[in-house]
């Protein structure tokens, strides 16, 4: 009987177990998970703080997933040591965990740069539903938040806040908000939305320094930004982005880059030693290279696919790539790849409505689509996807691809009937 | 299971399938009190794409492997291990739109009727042929067993 250890009971270490459990009802499980809670979504974290989702409805599987998969669960445990030699996973209260097949899922962790004043009561970060819990605490009848960032994290944070009656002001340093994933048209329709819900948007800027309150230095009283301004508030968000957790590995001989190197089959350079997810670095399908995508469908499939692996099934990992769908102020967003590429080799079609806030864009290299955006209107982002993620030539019928009319039957017959399979 | 096939060369592009698609999501199931009472009208989870002289109705394919259950970030979809049907389930969607991005079909669509959440074919639950199938008069639309 194969022993598999699962250090994270995220959607990377849920993939595997369901993956290991397709092929082999027998194997002993264990899952180690420094989170108390049973298995729960993670983006949903801001729908929770919200007050819109209660826990119950987080659930990411049914609330007996890791019973029903006679899975081993240490909850509330943390992995703080490997012996590769040995073949063990040490815990924090010194217990030894003895791994035949590993697989290291330990996410990502916020990052938090060096700002003066991070320490004090009412500085957050916003990953797991810890931080919502103490966020949702913290954050009756607080006036004003600070959310430092404004990316996926950080948008998010925001509009849960608004909802919570928060009067919130959103501090980007670059240029535009969701500029990883945006162009800038799309970036100001989000931004306008933004706005007309109440928050102050400042970009070009970030918080230099957390200051105290007055009668009260170690809680937080306000920020102080780039340019000197100092703006009051009672709670500030960190939400800059999340960094792969590899703590784990250091000092061994697993190999890491920015996250832990994994080949297509989800292998690091140690046999028997695998990673998805937040904390791993794997293949990118558009960039053509490994790179870390700290996104949730992204760790699940990893999971999947590591999860075969283990067990023996020998199933290639067909690669992630930055792909975000939003629903932010209702603004439904779909963005996928490249979206804002530079230099001249780029083919750029773009759909715009302004009276309607749609605008789409399809971002084209040797008639392959590297990259798409679609805000309001994404009921066709899945094939447009499929034709990315399976790198097709669209020669011939590129030009179609932002047409009202597009869909299936603007592919090219034979590959219409290879996709519905008849 | 059985997966309903849709044959280009015969659908005339008539669009009763989407007719009888919304009546039967509707709360009355009566095609009349669907399109002329109901506010907003239930969605058609079947699309009927055209470019003359070609016509295809296009539904979820209840995928072998569902790129929209992978990518699904709250678990309401899921495929049913006993019917193979893809189910999406409504009280734990939380309006995400990633099944959409990953759906090679562009089968999944947003619910006007709450733009929470995403609607799609269910296959007619409770009915030995979905209304599309049973509708379509040129048998465009085919009711089939597949092997799984």
């Amino acid at each position: 009987m194969v022993e598999y250890v699962i250090i994270g009971g995220s959607a990377g270490g849920v993939g595997a177990v369901e993956a290991i459990r397709e092929v082999d009802p027998a194997g002993a499980i264990t899952v180690i998970s420094e989170e108390p809670f049973p298995q729960y979504s993670r983006p949903m974290i801001a729908d929770f703080l919200s007050g819109e989702t209660p826990f119950e409805k987080m659930t990411y599987r049914d609330g007996k997933f890791w019973e029903r998969n006679g899975v081993h669960a240490l909850l509330g445990r943390k992995a703080v040591g490997l012996d590769l030699t040995k073949r063990q996973v040490r815990l924090d209260d010194g217990d030894e965990v003895a791994f035949e097949k590993l697989l290291i899922a330990t996410g990502g962790r916020p990052f938090i740069p060096g700002i003066e004043g991070t320490e004090k009561k009412g500085v957050f970060t916003f990953t797991t539903l810890s931080d919502a819990e103490a966020l949702a605490e913290m954050t009756n009848g607080v006036e004003k938040a600070i959310v430092i960032g404004g990316g996926l994290i950080g948008v998010g944070a925001t509009e849960a806040l608004v909802k919570r009656e928060v009067e919130v002001t959103m501090v980007e340093l670059k240029d535009k908000v969701l500029s990883l994933i945006l162009d800038a048209a799309a970036s100001d329709i989000v931004e306008k939305v933004i706005k007309k819900a109440g928050v102050t948007v400042v970009t070009g800027q970030t918080v230099k320094r957390i200051v105290g309150r007055r009668d009260d230095d170690a809680s937080v009283g306000g920020a102080v930004l780039t340019n000197g301004e100092e703006a009051p508030c009672d709670v500030v968000i960190v939400a800059i982005g999340v960094i792969p957790r590899t703590e784990l590995v250091a000092g061994t001989e697993i190999k890491v880059n920015r996250g832990i190197l994994v080949d297509r089959f989800m292998r690091t350079n140690v046999p028997d030693v695998y990673a998805c997810g937040d904390v791993a670095e794997a293949y990118d399908f558009i960039w053509g290279e490994n790179r870390p995508l700290p996104l949730w469908p992204v760790a699940h499939l990893g999971g999947r696919v590591a999860g075969y692996n283990m067990v023996g099934v020998k199933k290639e990992y067909p690669g992630g790539t930055a792909m975000s769908a939003l629903k932010y102020l209702d603004l439904p967003i779909i963005s996928v790849g490249l979206t804002n590429p530079d230099g001249g080799t780029y083919e750029t079609m773009i759909k715009y409505a302004p009276e309607k806030d749609v605008y789409k864009k399809i971002v084209l290299k040797d008639d392959l689509i590297v990259g798409m955006i679609l805000v309001n209107e994404i009921e066709k982002a899945g094939i447009v996807f499929h034709l990315m993620k399976n790198r097709i030539n669209v020669e011939g019928f590129g030009h179609e691809l932002l047409s009202d009319d597009f869909g299936l039957i603007t592919l090219p017959e034979n590959l219409r009937r290879m996709l519905l399979g008849d | 299971m059985k997966k309903i096939f849709s044959n280009g060369e015969f659908c005339m592009g008539c669009g009763l399938c989407e007719v009888y698609c919304i009546a039967q999501h509707s709360k009355s199931k009566d095609i009349l009190k669907a399109y002329k009472r109901e506010y907003p009208r239930p969605i058609s989870r079947i699309r009927l794409e055209e470019k003359r002289p070609l016509s295809l109705a296009v539904q979820c394919r209840h995928c072998e492997e569902p790129p929209c259950v992978d990518a699904c970030l709250s678990g309401a979809m899921h495929k049913d291990e006993e019917t193979g049907i893809v189910v999406h389930d409504d009280g734990k969607c939380m309006g995400c739109w990633t099944c959409i991005m990953v759906c090679p079909f562009g089968a999944i669509r947003m619910d006007p009727l709450n733009r929470k959440v995403v609607a799609k074919c269910d296959l007619c639950p409770g009915l030995e042929v979905p209304v599309c199938v049973a509708n379509c008069p040129n048998e465009a639309l085919v009711y089939r067993e597949v092997e799984t």
